[in-house]
């Protein structure tokens, strides 16, 4: 499997990248931002914490850069991001750790949605080019155009406010205690439903409209018009043929897509105020907490490269030409 | 050859391009501005430049003077209502237009710089330079771009709209860069390149002038869609309150309306106004996109005949085959002769 070496070693490679990103920028930084904190927490904070700090920072004057470098790669391996300051002495790996899988949950089933229904509607409307459907297009359009928070703010103001069917926000019911019943679960969903559905209008437009562009450059092929001209029935040429190959650029695609949608979930979430990494991020961001701001980073970055590892399976999955080599 | 590929208007392109030779009326007026979306898209823009540069002058109000009409809806005096301090949103929307553009323009420019550089030294290099930058795009492609660039913000003692657009412009070049190599790699392999480069051209000339102006059709796609991605980062920015919130932009005035409760006001007419400014300027953006995409590859677009025309002809349109009547107002390229050559799939 040369194909899955060369991607698991291109992954690694990005791994490495971020991680050394988290470690230079604070040190890159103008100005000191560990002494603005201390001065900002007076006295709160404990000789630990600020010792903590120092070696996050990098502004442990005692030590040089690379040993520096090997601390923070010891640190990041044995799972230690440090302590958050908003939820002070909380460690870090605790907190995304608690909000992770509602972030999870909601990108991952809204993701997969788009991109299946996306290209499917992008086959339909690329194979009768010329009719009806290609209205579709400036519709999506608009949606792709709007950030993706904003139209969660009008889903809220439709949905929630002016006609009150769905919660404004939360990851479920406040009086239900988490488990596994039905009632949080219902709850969950119920909650869940205007973020996805908002997601997926913002983001199934990228997926139509490479599929269609894709299929009209295939269906020009002269593949297709054998396939057409054997009397093959119309679905099998459809989906047999044409799509089969469209779907190859639109899978690669995938990997560089999705750190964009990942990014517009991360807002969606402050909108919704739902419990996941984005709200956290946020939360984060107001208390000017570094250290859960840079493993927050370090987590959606892992597991987007996940998600693209995923994706490559898939892919080799599809494309035969990518298992003869081995 | 190198002089009718370089002479052409910014809107010259591949050398299949070049039969055009034998249309008189398609030279009068470049290929792009035949293209409605194009020009639809060119006109909104084109406000928006306008009300960016006369902004601050056109604006009924301050944009920061209080008033004691607190939370008012549209009305004459007030065209877009007011917010929770009594100011003008009206005049905050046209104020902030000018942070939007600037902020879009700059890193727009600095980003397709940069892709250019990148994009077209890794095309022309190849080898191990090669592989470094491409990879160097990749990494930065993969990462997401919106928690990086909040962490990059946020640690910066001030975040002006200077500041911001660099951040985007360093985060937003990838794209560009990895489009503009795929095609520089086929370039390369063409003849006309062949034969400059075996008549003894210096690879300065080869790279200015026979290479760069077959890109500028993707370099400017690469600039509007940097563009995009900067208006859209740069509101985001400002909504979530990362950069400062003295710097009026469309954000900020999301900012304020979701700090403010406007929604659960029912206050529509603070949040509303702004992110449909957003859009039309998505819209307008991507529609310019549009035409590019249809202008470089014709496949894209149907030979003159919209879809009522060709229901109307009774013609249904199939996969495989381009509807062509000999009678038929035939759109900018004669048949499809010439067209196969056209570069479509610019991933490896």
């Amino acid at each position: 499997m040369k194909f899955l070496a060369r991607r698991l070693g291109f992954y690694l490679v990005t791994a490495w990248a971020a991680v050394t990103i988290n470690f230079i920028i604070p040190r890159a930084m103008p100005g000191d931002p560990v002494q603005s904190l201390i001065n900002r927490y007076q006295g709160q904070l404990s000789t630990d914490a600020v010792h903590s700090l120092y070696v996050l920072f990098g502004l442990d004057k005692n030590t040089d850069l690379w040993t520096q470098y090997w601390q923070y790669w010891g640190q990041i391996l044995h799972g230690n991001l440090g302590l958050s300051f908003v939820f002070f002495p909380t460690p870090v790996s605790q907190v995304i750790s608690q909000s992770l899988p509602w972030t999870v949950g909601l990108v991952g089933v809204a993701t997969i949605i788009s991109v299946v229904g996306g290209s499917l509607i992008g086959v339909l409307i690329g194979w009768r080019r010329g009719s009806w459907v290609d209205g579709i297009l400036p519709v999506t359009t608009f949606f792709s155009s709007v950030p993706y928070f904003w139209l969660g703010l009008i889903a809220i103001a439709a949905f929630a406010v002016t006609w009150p069917v769905l919660p404004t926000g939360g990851g479920y019911d406040g009086g239900l205690v988490p488990g596994w019943t039905w009632a949080f679960v219902g709850s969950v969903v119920q909650h869940a439903l205007l973020p996805a559905v908002t997601i997926i209008m913002s983001s199934i437009s990228g997926w139509i409209l490479g599929m269609r562009n894709m299929m009209v450059t295939v269906t020009s092929e002269d593949y297709v018009t054998v396939a057409q001209a054997k009397g093959l029935s119309e679905r099998r040429v459809m989906f047999g043929y044409a799509a089969r190959n469209a779907i190859l650029p639109q899978m690669s695609g995938f990997a560089l897509s999705l750190g964009f949608v990942v990014s517009g979930t991360l807002v969606m979430e402050l909108v919704f105020s739902y419990p996941g990494i984005g709200f956290q991020l946020f939360q984060a961001i107001g208390g000017k907490d570094y250290p859960l701001m840079q493993g927050i980073f370090l987590i959606i970055t892992f597991s987007v490269l996940l998600a693209n590892i995923a994706a490559d399976f898939v892919y080799v999955l599809l494309d035969p030409r990518t298992r003869q080599e081995s | 050859m190198a002089e009718s590929l370089g002479t052409g208007s910014s809107t010259s392109l591949a050398p299949v391009e070049l039969d055009s030779a034998s249309r008189p009326a398609a030279r009068a007026r470049p290929a792009l501005l035949r293209n409605g979306k194009a020009v639809t898209g060119m006109v909104m823009l084109g406000i928006f430049v306008v009300v960016a540069v006369i902004g601050p002058w056109i604006a009924p109000y301050d944009p920061n003077a209080s008033s004691a009409d607190l939370l008012l809806g549209p009305s004459g005096s007030h065209l877009l209502g007011t917010d929770h301090l009594g100011r003008d949103v009206f005049s905050q929307i046209i104020v902030g237009t000018r942070g939007v553009m600037l902020v879009g323009l700059i890193a727009g420019v600095i980003a397709t710089a940069l892709a250019v550089a990148v994009g077209v030294t890794a095309g022309f290099i190849g080898g191990a330079g090669d592989e470094v930058l491409s990879a160097l795009a990749r990494i930065l492609l993969v990462i997401p771009a919106l928690p990086l660039i909040i962490i990059i913000v946020s640690q910066l003692p001030s975040a002006g709209n200077m500041v911001v657009a660099l951040v985007l412009a360093f985060t937003g070049w990838a794209w560009g860069s990895r489009l503009l190599r795929a095609q520089t790699l086929s370039l390369r392999r063409r003849d006309f390149i062949e034969a400059a480069r075996a008549s003894g051209e210096s690879t300065r000339r080869i790279v200015w002038f026979e290479t760069l102006p077959n890109l500028t059709a993707i370099i400017a796609s690469s600039f509007i869609s940097t563009v995009t991605f900067a208006v859209l980062s740069q509101t985001t920015l400002a909504f979530i309150g990362v950069t400062s919130i003295s710097d009026w932009s469309w954000g900020t005035v999301l900012y304020w309306a979701q700090s403010n409760q406007a929604l659960a006001r029912g206050a529509w007419w603070w949040f509303v106004p702004a992110g449909v400014a957003i859009a039309l300027l998505g819209v307008s953006l991507t529609l310019i996109n549009f035409g590019i995409d249809e202008f470089v590859n014709p496949r894209l677009r149907l030979a003159g005949l919209n879809p009522r025309q060709m229901r109307r002809r009774g013609i249904r349109p199939r996969i495989g085959f381009t509807a062509v009547l000999r009678d038929a107002p035939v759109e900018g390229y004669s048949g499809t002769k010439g067209v196969h050559t056209t570069p479509t799939e610019v991933d490896q």
